[in-house]
């Protein structure tokens, strides 16, 4: 029993295809979506999207947003959304650095800019921290190349 | 008649202005495309947060419901963004959207003042009087969804605070090439036409029967304080991808004028510079005849 998945930000239809299961950071926890489910409206908190299909397994970032359940169709309303393997790690841990040094800079707290700040620095640690366990699970697959390709979907 | 030299020295410039112009017209049909695309990206959002909004809005009471779904029952204070351009050399495009927009709220009994994006619209708006808010300008060629979400910010929160009763949004909508019609939109609150009445939902002809009910998880209000603002503002967003468009019709339109007749300029000067040139010669010829007959008489 499969279930569709569109993540769509603003601007863009970032992914777009049939999956086993969706887990997605819901504010009040995280929740594994299957087909069937029953329709359901939630926030979602800044945090990782993960998606299986066909054994294989894709993660997103997301900065917040909503989420849409029906019974056939799941529907993110991303406000920013970011395959992970699309991600560059150097660039984004830069962006982590820039944004902790105008944090430790000083600007005042409860201003527009440090906000802005601390909403950068957060976004920029989220998206190292989902390259780096998408890197990891990569890693572990090649050492233990048995595991793979079985064509097994259910984990 | 004038001399050769000086008819020349306006051929050139006539030829050098058509270059410039034939330069521009072509960067202005590229960006009308990339502008169009970029209408078309924000579809899918737009679609479904729409249907959302409905859904929720659907639900009884929905004037409890939220604030800025609510309509006041006295309206004071009416905010309108107007989005125009930051350059000119677009024909007709800031004056016609400009123009549109306070004949229609001209006979307001609200006082209306302007939040502008596009410098070209507030330099307008500031000449005519108007009360501008806030001016957004230098948007980069290509804008992205955070380059317009501080627009909705503003606009949602003065809406919250009371500052503004009603919200309404001017823009340009990109018809065609050679059509761009100014138009008006109402922002906040929110309208909905209800008689739609959604929960068929579409996107899952299976699930047919009534409905099943929601589960609303944090609760509905925390998602419609979610949705709303962003709603609101990927509609300024796809205005200003919509106005975008139009402007660079509308200066493809006008460059285009502006090459075909410095084209023809430069063909009647050139002309004229020919019939200069053998008026010249003709001159010459005549005074050395001239000459040689007299030589000659005086051998």
């Amino acid at each position: 029993m499969t279930i569709r998945c569109e993540i769509v930000s603003q601007d863009r239809t970032v992914f777009e295809r049939d999956v086993d299961i969706v887990v997605i950071p819901g504010t009040d926890g995280e929740m594994g979506i299957l087909g069937n489910h029953s329709p359901l409206l939630s926030t979602i908190r800044l945090g990782v999207i993960k998606v299986r299909y066909e054994g294989v397994e894709e993660l997103f970032t997301i900065t917040g947003g909503l989420v849409e359940v029906q019974p056939h169709i799941v529907t993110i309303l991303a406000d920013a959304a970011e395959n992970v393997e699309e991600i560059d790690l150097s660039r984004a841990e830069e962006a982590r650095q820039r944004a902790a040094q105008r944090l430790e800079e000083g600007i005042p707290a409860d201003t527009d800019a440090y906000l802005a700040a601390e909403a950068a620095l957060r976004r920029s640690s989220l998206r190292l921290d989902a390259a780096r366990r998408l890197g990891r699970t990569r890693a572990r697959r090649t050492e233990y190349p048995a595991s793979q390709g079985t064509g097994d979907t259910g984990t | 008649m004038a001399n050769a030299r000086e008819v020349k020295i306006r051929i050139r410039s006539v030829k050098n202005i058509a270059q410039v112009t034939r330069a521009l017209q072509a960067v202005s049909a590229s960006r009308v495309r990339k502008a169009m695309e970029a209408v078309e990206g924000t579809r899918p959002y737009a679609t479904k947060a729409w249907q959302v909004l409905t859904h929720i809005a659907g639900q009884p009471g929905r004037n409890s419901l939220h604030p800025l779904l609510t309509e006041r029952a006295q309206v004071n204070n009416v905010l309108v963004v107007l989005v125009s351009g930051d350059r000119g050399l677009a024909g007709p495009y800031n004056t016609n959207v400009m123009r549109f927009a306070r004949e229609h709220f001209r006979n307001f009994e609200a006082t209306v003042s302007y939040v502008a994006v596009g410098r070209k619209g507030a330099e307008l708006l500031f000449r005519r009087g108007e009360k501008v808010m806030a001016q957004f300008t230098d948007m980069p060629p290509e804008p992205s969804f955070s380059d317009v979400s501080p627009v909705g910010r503003i606009v949602v929160d003065d809406f919250l605070e009371g500052k503004a009763d009603e919200v309404y949004l001017v823009y340009t909508d990109f018809v065609n090439m050679i059509s761009q019609v100014p138009t008006l939109k109402k922002l906040l609150p929110l309208e909905f036409d209800t008689s739609e009445g959604l929960v068929q939902s579409g996107f899952s002809p299976a699930s047919s029967g009534p409905a099943a009910a929601y589960t609303y998880e944090p609760g509905q209000v925390e998602i419609l304080d979610q949705i709303v603002p962003r709603f609101t503002a990927l509609q300024i967003y796809q205005a200003l991808l919509e106005s975008f468009a139009s402007e660079h019709a509308a200066r493809m339109v006008a460059m285009k004028n502006a090459t075909d007749n410095a084209t023809d300029l430069a063909g009647a000067l050139t002309l004229e510079y020919n019939k200069v040139r053998q008026q010249t010669v003709t001159n010459e010829m005549l005074d050395i005849a001239g000459g040689a007959e007299a030589l000659a008489q005086a051998a």
